[in-house]
């Protein structure tokens, strides 16, 4: 089976292309098209598993501005985006917040952690 | 009036990592003056990541990367001024600005603009119809959800395919919004490939290429917007209007380095880039003014706006030892494929790096450097597309100092 995907690993966005195929060692994915060994990754994993960063906010109350920006610090797969922004909306923070504190740990299981990625000092 | 070596103006991540890299090479009497409350640019409302590859070797969000540089600013105290504006620079190097603490002058031996730039607007492209409320550039629309937890609409139609209102396409629906689509004049999208990919295709969000609004319809907040198809010259097909019922407009049409206090100082501009002429030093048409990132081109990724300004900076220190850096005599001279080329001006005599944009996407082409007819160099390009700004290094010992440099794309 053959599938095309476009890299989202850096600015060149490689045109790549998997194909799946029953090999001595059982099934076997080729990948053309990407530039370096991140694109391969990627497409093995778009194929597999495709899995996926999230960056949103946090409110933040007694700060200097309203929200804490965050993000994951490991992909999550792509259809757990919304639960996990669910997870994410029901947390208040409380100011003064550190960039690279830990706003949920672990969300949902899935291996990953929300981080905080800006400071926001106390008023 | 107060003296200063270099004033830097405005704390974003072309301002940031000129000033650290000036503090790293022994310049100390500096100032950045910043017109927003906090150091950090547009990077701030940058929460999404794919920051940083280039620059750090990670992926970072944009107020991560602007904190790198704003935690080495405040490391080394390097002098910096917040909820300060600059109301004028004159060409012998004084700068003006104005805070809530009153008027301040400095006379600089340099000047480093690194302003960034500005989003155009429904006005410059002269959306026809009503004029309700609704419609965002697509950096406001950030700012308001991102900073200041403000959500802008509900129902969303997009135009114009840059990377920030692709960006705002996938925020607004994890934000629990509904983008209908994304519409594009040109007959590509003006954004980068990966962008459609993660936030557009991610979510089921279609983009029509070749697609403009014609209309805007709603009296106090947006109703609806009529879309039509466009030929070859961009012109709307009549008979093609689509209304799509929303009541949020964010535009994503352009960004235009932000020059009018380059203006004011006498700096000469390039009616391609829409930033200053400069040299293979940064240097702009007056002596000790400089200019990098999204002030002097345009930039797709923030890491080249860096590297540009520590580049910028580089030239400063120069400029600071000799007092003076000599003037550049040859012109780089582009062909029609090519948008626009920085520097404009070079000497022969030193290695510099080259930024262009192609004027439309081209695949197995090369770009061409020659002087008098002799090819200096030539860079293989398998896909070029404008939404991707090409950066090329030369030598100085492949140039004469006697020819312009030509630059053209052929296939």
């Amino acid at each position: 089976m053959v599938r095309e995907y476009t890299c989202i690993m850096c600015p060149l966005g490689c045109g790549l292309r998997t194909e799946t195929r029953q090999g001595e060692r059982g099934e076997e994915i080729l990948v053309t098209g990407n530039t370096c060994p991140k694109g391969k990754e990627y497409a093995v994993q778009e194929l597999t598993d495709p899995q996926r960063n999230i960056a949103t906010s946090v409110l933040v109350s007694g700060g200097e501005l309203p929200l804490a920006s965050v993000r994951l610090t490991h992909a999550i797969p792509k259809d757990r985006i919304f639960d996990v922004m669910g997870e994410i909306r029901k947390r208040k923070l409380t100011a003064p917040v550190k960039a690279k504190e830990i706003v949920i740990e672990n969300v949902l299981g899935l291996g990953s952690d929300v981080i905080a990625t800006k400071d926001i000092g106390k008023i | 009036m107060r003296q200063t070596d270099v004033v830097i103006i405005g704390g974003g991540p072309a301002g940031l990592a000129a000033a650290v890299r000036l503090w790293e090479k022994g310049v100390r009497d500096i100032l950045i003056l910043e017109r927003e409350h906090f150091l950090g640019g547009i990077l701030r409302q940058c929460i999404h990541d794919g920051f940083g590859l280039t620059r750090f070797g990670e992926t970072l969000s944009g107020p991560e990367y602007a904190g790198r540089f704003i935690d080495q600013v405040l490391e080394m105290g390097i002098p910096y001024l917040t909820d300060i504006t600059v109301i004028d620079i004159s060409a012998d190097r004084k700068v003006t600005a104005s805070s809530r603490d009153g008027i301040l002058e400095i006379q600089a031996k340099a000047v480093a603009l690194t302003m960034g730039c500005r989003e155009r607007t429904r006005g410059a492209i002269g959306i026809p119809g009503q004029r309700p409320a609704g419609i965002y550039t697509a950096g406001v629309a950030q700012s308001y959800i991102n900073l200041q937890n403000k959500m802008v609409g509900r129902e969303a139609v997009i135009l114009g395919s840059g990377d920030i209102g692709m960006i705002m396409a996938r925020r607004m629906t994890l934000e629990g919004a509904h983008v209908q689509a994304v519409f594009e004049v040109q007959p590509y999208a003006s954004g980068l490939p990966r962008n459609i990919e993660q936030c557009l295709n991610d979510y089921g969000i279609p983009l029509y290429l070749s697609h403009t609004v014609t209309d805007i319809k709603g009296a106090e907040r947006l109703e609806a917007v009529v879309v039509s198809q466009v030929d070859e010259c961009m012109q709307p097909v009549l008979g093609t209007e689509r209304e799509y019922c929303c009541d949020t407009l964010i535009l994503s049409v352009g960004l235009i380095p932000e020059n009018e206090l380059s203006l004011a100082a006498g700096v000469e501009l390039d009616s391609r880039s829409k930033g200053a002429v400069v040299d293979e030093n940064h240097q702009t048409s007056v002596s000790g003014i400089f200019a990098a990132g999204n002030v002097l081109q345009v930039h797709d990724l923030v890491d080249f706006v860096s590297m540009e300004a520590e580049s910028l900076a580089d030239s400063v220190v120069r400029y600071l030892e000799e007092g003076r850096l000599a003037t550049c005599m040859l012109a780089v001279k582009t062909d029609a494929n090519v948008t626009h080329a920085i520097p404009q001006k070079i000497s022969g005599g030193e290695d510099f790096k080259l930024s262009l944009r192609v004027r439309r996407p081209v695949k197995n082409a090369f770009i061409r450097l020659s002087q008098n007819g002799n090819i200096i160099l030539e860079k293989k390009m398998p896909k070029a597309i404008p939404a991707e700004m090409i950066q090329i290094p030369v030598k100085a010992r492949k140039l004469n100092k006697e020819s312009d440099l030509e630059v053209s794309v052929v296939w």
